[in-house]
């Protein structure tokens, strides 16, 4: 095992030196690192990533036509290349129906209206005067992962699952503001409204509002980035991501849901005898490898992990199984602490790859009993027609060449 | 009603929904403070403003503002269709469009006003949305050219997908 390990090290130590005159800066030469003082404090003052991690961005899905206008439109997580269970806030996927709003904090407000014993209109810094909690919790977009069709061998992680990040958000309960405005026994369904130029509606159940929604202005320890929603966005743990309106300006109690555009012509199902399934807010039991992972080449045999990420939008993720033949048999996996409800999990296998052709596969198990479906058992309750929700398990073909490409 | 409300929130672990500590925080809003704000409109028409709007009156609003993205006739290219894909629902090839799929005319008129048009969204006048509605219901033959739409005549419109859509959502057991 030392031995192995040793080779792999000495290997990629070569594979590093390859280009002209690059030799000295690897042992038994002192690098020209070590040989002059390097770059001073606050260079910059808000720090960026290496240079050499430039190809660490979000992207679009790199087939399939562009979206007519950059304004309404994806951009996806680089799952491949992150490790833990945190997304950088400048990698956070985003999607936006007019484009990210520039919004002078100062002269944002939430409003709180209609079945409530008091209109209440709030400034920012009021609202950061409530009492603070930070959760952790993905988010993902209902759209991610449109794996109904024939895969396409090229796509990555990215492509396929990139529709979905994590932070610490912190914020103000949502409840914690709602019983201060007093919202009256006959209100079923709240409406969340952005203050961006789609003024972006959904209805959500008040059941979930005073649940553990969250009116969050912070992520992973910095206010919100503007295209996450700055300087307030709703944050539903656990429901698709579209629900955790951003740029929030408004909440308005009422009987009924609203039909909005966003939750009768989008984000709703069609099923194959040609109904409609709208409200479909849990993000179900979902896993996926992130390394290796579609795109990938595994250079040399030998040792290394096999690491994903497991999901629930019901609570927390009890078990992860991995397989490596496809499904036929499986394994179960190892699950990183923390494991948090409605939040990322980071699992891990060992493996040992010997040139020999593989599938990897990885199946979640939430703490409520779901179990993430086959590709095959999802097909038979609906189809593409359906579009959101796609939860069932990812293959990764290897082949022998050590190619890894997107299997369904 | 309110005493079953307080016997269902006593059964929560989160405690009323009423009556939790007042922090002094934010100000009553009147009606007229967010009047500019209060733009959504109910499926049961509730929020509907005063106005009007023809098919004709439409048609050139399209023609000038929305035509560019939806079509000459709402056929879609770039943006979505907004016409056509009768009868397609619940076939291998769904064309979903406003006539096809919504299934309330009201959120054509809250959608409107306001996201559209998509570079001046909140920039058409109530009349001016009301008759873009009509043009567009007129598109997918659900109303007859003759049409006026106003906050009575909006809410009353069928449209054919209406029945289809089935709401997911299920309250907890003994929750608010």
């Amino acid at each position: 095992m030392l031995a192995g390990a040793l080779g792999l090290a000495a290997s990629g130590a070569i594979t590093g030196a390859r280009a002209e005159g690059q030799e000295a800066d690897i042992p038994p030469g002192v690098p020209r690192w070590q040989k002059e003082p390097g770059a001073g404090v606050m260079r910059p003052p808000y720090g960026q990533p290496s240079p050499f991690e430039a190809g660490v961005i979000r992207r679009a899905r790199s087939e399939g036509p562009p979206y007519p206008t950059p304004q309404a439109a994806i951009s996806l997580t680089p799952l491949q290349d992150l490790h833990g269970i945190i997304t950088p806030n400048g990698l956070h996927y985003e999607r936006h129906h007019a484009g990210v709003p520039a919004i002078d904090p100062a002269l944002h407000r939430l409003v709180i209206h209609g079945l409530v014993a008091r209109p209440m209109i709030f400034t920012m810094a009021e609202i950061m005067r409530f009492p603070q909690v930070s959760r952790l919790h993905f988010l993902e977009c209902s759209g991610n992962t449109q794996n109904w069709a024939k895969p396409s061998p090229t796509q990555t992680v990215q492509d396929t699952h990139g529709l979905l990040s994590c932070c610490e958000w912190t914020g103000v309960a949502l409840k914690t503001v709602l019983e201060a405005v007093g919202v009256k026994s006959s209100a079923r369904w709240m409406l969340a409204e952005g203050a961006d130029a789609a003024a972006m509606t959904r209805s959500i159940p008040v059941e979930k509002a005073f649940d553990d929604a969250l009116l969050a202005y912070a992520q992973n320890g910095e206010r919100l980035r503007p295209e996450q929603g700055y300087p307030l966005r709703l944050l539903l743990p656990g429901f698709e991501g579209n629900t955790s309106v951003k740029w929030l300006r408004r909440l308005k109690f009422g009987e009924t849901p609203w039909q909005t555009r966003e939750e009768t012509s989008k984000y709703s199902s069609l099923m194959p005898d040609g109904s409609a399934r709208q409200f479909n807010f849990v993000m179900e039991a979902k896993s996926v490898i992130t390394s290796p992972s579609g795109g990938q080449r595994l250079e040399e045999p030998g040792f290394r992990e096999i690491s994903g990420l497991a999901w629930s939008g019901r609570g927390k993720i009890a078990r992860v199984e991995v397989s490596e033949d496809g499904g036929n048999s499986w394994t179960d996996a190892a699950l990183q602490q923390p494991v948090l409800p409605k939040c990322l999990t980071r699992f891990r296998l060992p493996w040992r790859w010997q040139r020999e052709a593989a599938q990897l596969a990885s199946r979640a198990t939430d703490e409520t009993g779901v179990v993430q479906p086959t590709h095959d058992a999802l097909l038979k309750e609906r189809d593409a027609r359906s579009y959101y929700h796609y939860n069932a398990i990812q293959n990764w073909r290897v082949g022998v060449d050590g190619a890894v490409t997107h299997a369904g | 009603m309110r005493a079953r409300f307080w016997i269902a929130a006593l059964g929560l672990a989160a405690g009323p929904a009423f009556a939790g500590d007042d922090f002094g925080l934010g100000h009553t809003a009147s009606p007229e403070d967010i009047a500019g704000w209060n733009i959504d409109i109910a499926s049961d028409g509730a929020g509907l403003p005063p106005g009007r709007g023809s098919v004709a009156q439409g048609a050139q609003i399209f023609a000038a503002k929305c035509a560019t993205c939806h079509g000459a006739h709402g056929e879609g290219k770039p943006m979505d269709a907004l016409a056509g894909g009768a009868g397609t629902i619940g076939t291998a090839k769904p064309v979903k469009t406003v006539g096809s799929y919504w299934p309330y005319a009201t959120t054509l008129f809250d959608f409107i006003r306001r996201a559209m048009p998509f570079n001046a969204p909140q920039s058409l006048t109530n009349d001016e949305v009301y008759s873009v509605c009509a043009y567009v219901l007129w598109l997918n033959k659900i109303v007859p050219e003759e049409i006026v739409l106003d906050a009575e005549t909006l809410p009353k419109i069928a449209m054919p997908n209406r029945d289809r859509f089935v709401s997911s959502y299920k309250p907890r057991e003994g929750a608010q």
